[in-house]
């Protein structure tokens, strides 16, 4: 077991706990990195594709597992990301601004819908959110002079000084882009746990009334993650319109929003480690399953409904047996070890929550 | 002495009940003031009007010269009003220290985009933030449970978290909701040292509801009782302990 002798504050504010922790994500990344030598083409198409959907994570897990705010429609985001970076591009600006721009957008779409959207809680935030989302699919094909409908747009290839970087014959360089991008979204979230702002986020998700009184102002705060939320999806919506390569008002679908959902809650609620585990569950599951219907012989055998039946499956084990998601065992799993051999088993038990107040509400 | 808390003639109706009628106190800066009253008196409900989670039905509350009633219920805190909650409202799924850190919200200084880039200014505060909260820390006793979870602690020093969580907001006024409730009898004994040491070391006022009348009469300057939303008797903690109405309120009339 390590033990983290404090001798500054800064010890409380480093982005790494220790030397340690430093080493394993530096060399994460130097793998990381390292990859496209290391994998075929496939399989690095398929790395791409986690760190997109975890990109989406990232920016879903800020709004429901943060603040506490469920959203079934961050498809919509995602496809405002991803039209408004290819439409920015097709004016003719360049990749690295139209890109950021883009996130910046979405952002601002996705603070306006929240003014309305705050008021809600819980189920009815949901209610809400899905039918943002079936919105954006009729948007879409409502404003086909802009968005060209039903037929849909195609992904321009990026030029990043004069750098060319496409998804099929530059999948090497496609993922260096997204992995910056994961990167960097990963610091910023980082970064904003460990200030006011995330501490606040986290204070309306616990409880709202003590939030106020300790002067947190709940509408601002959660506008603020919405703000943030959707910048961050509209990052990745874009990046998803790049690896798809073309896309029309189906793509973004609800049945994405609610995989996106999904998809942190098995991974785990709150937790940045919880939106990649989530995304490689997301994004290999397909692959896991055609491979092993292959082996079964059953390869040629379309069974429709299959995947959605196993994903629904997965969540419902995980909420019976696993309330915290993969990050929730995954920590258990570590901490039995640290202690080995004085982990109890009913360390993890949660403690009873004493009674709260909902009378304020 | 200048009232720094003056409420008058507060009356706060949720339909054809009276939570409290027609209420007028004061709290003078630098004591212990304490409001007790059988269930259902209106001692919290005043606090949620202090608070400014309810909107009274008329009166007036003032704070040091501000007008209370102008203020939104998150204002409150920057005027230097902090309180407890009765049922624990602590932020379950954080650190003690994280949740001391949200008591430091209204001394945020630093924007959005300062904080996702983390930048020099950020850590500066950060760090500021955290001497602030040490203190507290300190103060209550509360460093074997800085970095756990709330939600695996014991209800007592949850307890003390909430008080700890008011401090680190750096108050002038605290309101105390029952700071010894479900305690036990050394537990509540710290917390009265502390309700001393608050007001002494620290000069904060201290504006608190409590049914533990040893832990009222032990600390508290004056006391107000309350009954069904009124005033039914004001004074140091002897004079109102033998107010024939408040004891009349408590054990039915003929107890006396």
């Amino acid at each position: 077991m390590r033990i983290h002798f404090k001798t500054s504050y800064e010890h409380d504010i480093r982005l790494f706990a220790d030397w340690w922790s430093f080493f394993v994500y530096a060399a994460l990344i130097v793998v990381a990195v390292a990859l496209p030598w290391i994998m075929d083409e496939f399989y690095l198409g398929e790395v791409t594709n986690v760190l997109i959907w975890a990109i989406a994570g990232l920016g879903l897990m800020l709004l429901t597992g943060q603040t506490g705010q469920a959203s079934l429609g961050h498809a919509a985001f995602l496809a405002v990301g991803c039209y408004a970076n290819v439409i920015f591009m097709e004016l003719g600006l360049p990749f690295l601004i139209a890109f950021p721009l883009a996130g910046i957008v979405t952002g601002i779409v996705g603070t306006i819908i929240a003014i309305p959207a705050i008021r809600m809680h819980g189920i009815y935030l949901a209610i809400a959110t899905i039918a943002l989302s079936i919105l954006t699919d009729d948007l879409i094909v409502l404003l086909e002079p802009i968005t060209n409908g039903v037929s849909g747009k195609f992904a321009p290839t990026i030029t990043i000084f004069g750098i060319e970087i496409e998804r099929w014959t530059t999948p090497d360089r496609f993922y260096w882009l997204v992995l910056a991008v994961t990167v960097l979204c990963t610091l910023a979230y980082r970064n904003l746990l460990r200030a006011p702002l995330g501490r606040a986020m986290a204070a309306v998700r616990d409880s709202e009334v003590s939030a106020t009184a300790m002067g947190v102002h709940i509408a601002r705060t959660k506008a603020a993650s919405f703000g943030i939320s959707c910048a961050i999806t509209g990052l990745a919506g874009a990046l998803m319109g790049f690896y798809a390569g073309a896309f029309n008002n189906e793509t973004f679908s609800i049945v994405i929003s609610i995989t996106l959902l999904m998809m942190i809650v098995i991974g785990g609620l709150g937790s940045i480690h919880g939106a990649f585990f989530g995304a490689v569950v997301v994004a290999f599951l397909p692959q896991a399953l055609s491979i092993a219907k292959d082996s079964i012989g059953g390869g040629s055998v379309a069974i429709p409904g299959l995947e959605t039946g196993v994903f629904g499956l997965i969540l419902i084990l995980f909420i019976m047996f696993e309330p915290m998601g993969i990050y929730g065992r995954w920590m258990k799993i570590r901490i039995w070890f640290e202690l080995f051999p004085f982990a109890r088993k009913d360390m993890f038990k949660r403690q009873k929550s004493y009674l709260k107040t909902e009378r304020l509400r | 002495m200048s009232a720094l808390l003056d409420i008058r003639n507060a009356t706060l109706k949720f339909g054809g009940v009276v939570a409290v009628n027609d209420l007028s106190f004061t709290v003078e800066e630098g004591e212990v003031y304490a409001i007790v009253g059988p269930n259902g008196a209106g001692k919290s409900t005043v606090f949620n009007l202090i608070s400014r989670f309810y909107d009274p039905f008329s009166g007036a509350i003032t704070f040091d010269g501000n007008n209370l009633l102008d203020r939104k219920a998150d204002e409150v805190a920057d005027l230097g009003i902090a309180r407890t909650f009765q049922n624990i409202e602590l932020f379950e799924h954080a650190t003690v220290l994280q949740n001391l850190l949200v008591g430091r919200h209204r001394h945020r200084r630093t924007t959005l985009v300062e904080e996702m880039l983390f930048t020099p200014r950020v850590r500066r505060e950060e760090k500021r933030h955290r001497e602030a909260v040490e203190e507290v820390i300190d103060f209550l006793d509360l460093q074997p449970y800085r970095n756990k979870m709330i939600a695996g602690l014991p209800y007592g020093v949850r307890k003390v978290v909430e008080v700890g969580r008011a401090l680190a907001t750096g108050p002038r006024l605290l309101l105390l909701d029952e700071p010894a409730s479900g305690l036990s009898v050394e537990e509540t004994q710290d917390m009265r040292w502390w309700i001393d040491d608050i007001r002494k070391q620290m000069g904060i006022t201290v504006l608190m509801v409590e049914h533990d009348m040893g832990l009222v009469s032990g600390v508290s300057d004056r006391v107000l009782a309350l009954a069904d939303g009124a005033k039914l008797a004001e004074g140091t903690p002897a004079e109102v302990q033998s107010d024939p109405a408040v004891i009349e309120a408590y054990l039915g009339a003929g107890a006396a």
